[in-house]
């Protein structure tokens, strides 16, 4: 094994790890950052390829994926507190009216 | 002169490693720990972790951003949430009831991993840890050959601050109604 399948094998595993702690998991904060794992995971895989080709677009697209998840956290973290000042409660179960 | 090269490099491979499985085990804690403060810190050691990995490929302003942007703006914000929101729920269980589905489908994601990763991949350009490319160079391209990305971005970035000024317009007429 090379260091290039150990950093994709890695990335996959962030990946899948992220993954299931957003199943799994039913604390809403939790399943955040959880999300952010994700990314991050995505983030290694771009930068490992990026590197293997010597090409800069993996590093553009990690720029862009560092700005989606700010964005992601700057707006899912007022609708969190939102929903725990309705309900209480962190748990993602109080929520399933959500489904619409 | 070649011993310590060689030496070098090993030190390097090493630390490659160190920092992958740490970034691993970091990222497996955020899984089975109930307090969602400890699932913040096994986060941000599991991205200083990837900062470590991006800095000896040799990426190093990927490393600062990754440090700056998500353990710094981010985490904290994370962290500031947690402080606000957290409250002490025992009679919350910790896993919803997918979690045997869940930790199945992650055995078959790890296999299939293992499975992908045995294979041989194409021959890299160059080699791994080799420096190939600089912030001006990020810089240069950004501009030039992605700058649609670029404006992009802001466009993205605008409609976030509007979108969190909405949400919050949005609490605080609930608030006055109720």
């Amino acid at each position: 094994m090379d260091r290039t399948q150990l950093l994709i094998g890695v990335a996959v595993a962030l990946f899948s790890i992220g993954l299931v702690g957003v199943v799994v998991r039913r604390n809403v904060l939790v399943m955040l950052m959880c999300m952010e794992l994700m990314l991050n995971g995505a983030n290694l895989s771009l930068i490992t390829f990026a590197q293997q080709t010597a090409t800069t677009v993996g590093a553009v697209v990690v720029f862009l994926v560092f700005v989606v998840a700010t964005v992601e956290i700057a707006l899912a973290i007022p609708i969190v507190l939102l929903l725990v000042r309705d309900k209480h409660t962190l748990d993602i179960g109080a929520y399933s009216e959500l489904r619409g | 002169m070649a011993t310590i090269e060689g030496l070098l490099q090993q030190l390097d491979t090493l630390l490659l490693v160190v920092c992958a499985f740490g970034a691993l085990a970091a990222a497996a804690t955020m899984l089975f720990v109930r307090e969602p403060m400890r699932v913040a810190l096994a986060l941000v050691a599991s991205m200083i972790l990837l900062g470590g990995i991006y800095g000896l490929l040799g990426i190093h302003f990927v490393a600062a951003f990754q440090v700056l942007i998500y353990v710094g703006a981010v985490m904290v914000f994370i962290v500031y949430a947690i402080m606000l929101l957290e409250r002490r729920e025992a009679s919350v269980r910790r896993y919803s009831r997918l979690f045997v589905p869940g930790i199945a489908g992650l055995v078959i994601l790890l296999g299939a991993i293992v499975a992908s990763v045995w294979k041989p991949l194409p021959a890299p350009v160059r080699e791994l840890g080799d420096v190939s490319f600089g912030i001006s160079a990020f810089s240069v391209a950004f501009l030039t050959e992605y700058w649609l990305l670029f404006e992009l971005t802001s466009v993205l970035l605008v409609a976030a601050v509007v979108a969190a000024i909405a949400v919050l317009g949005v609490g605080r007429k609930d608030a006055r109604h109720g």
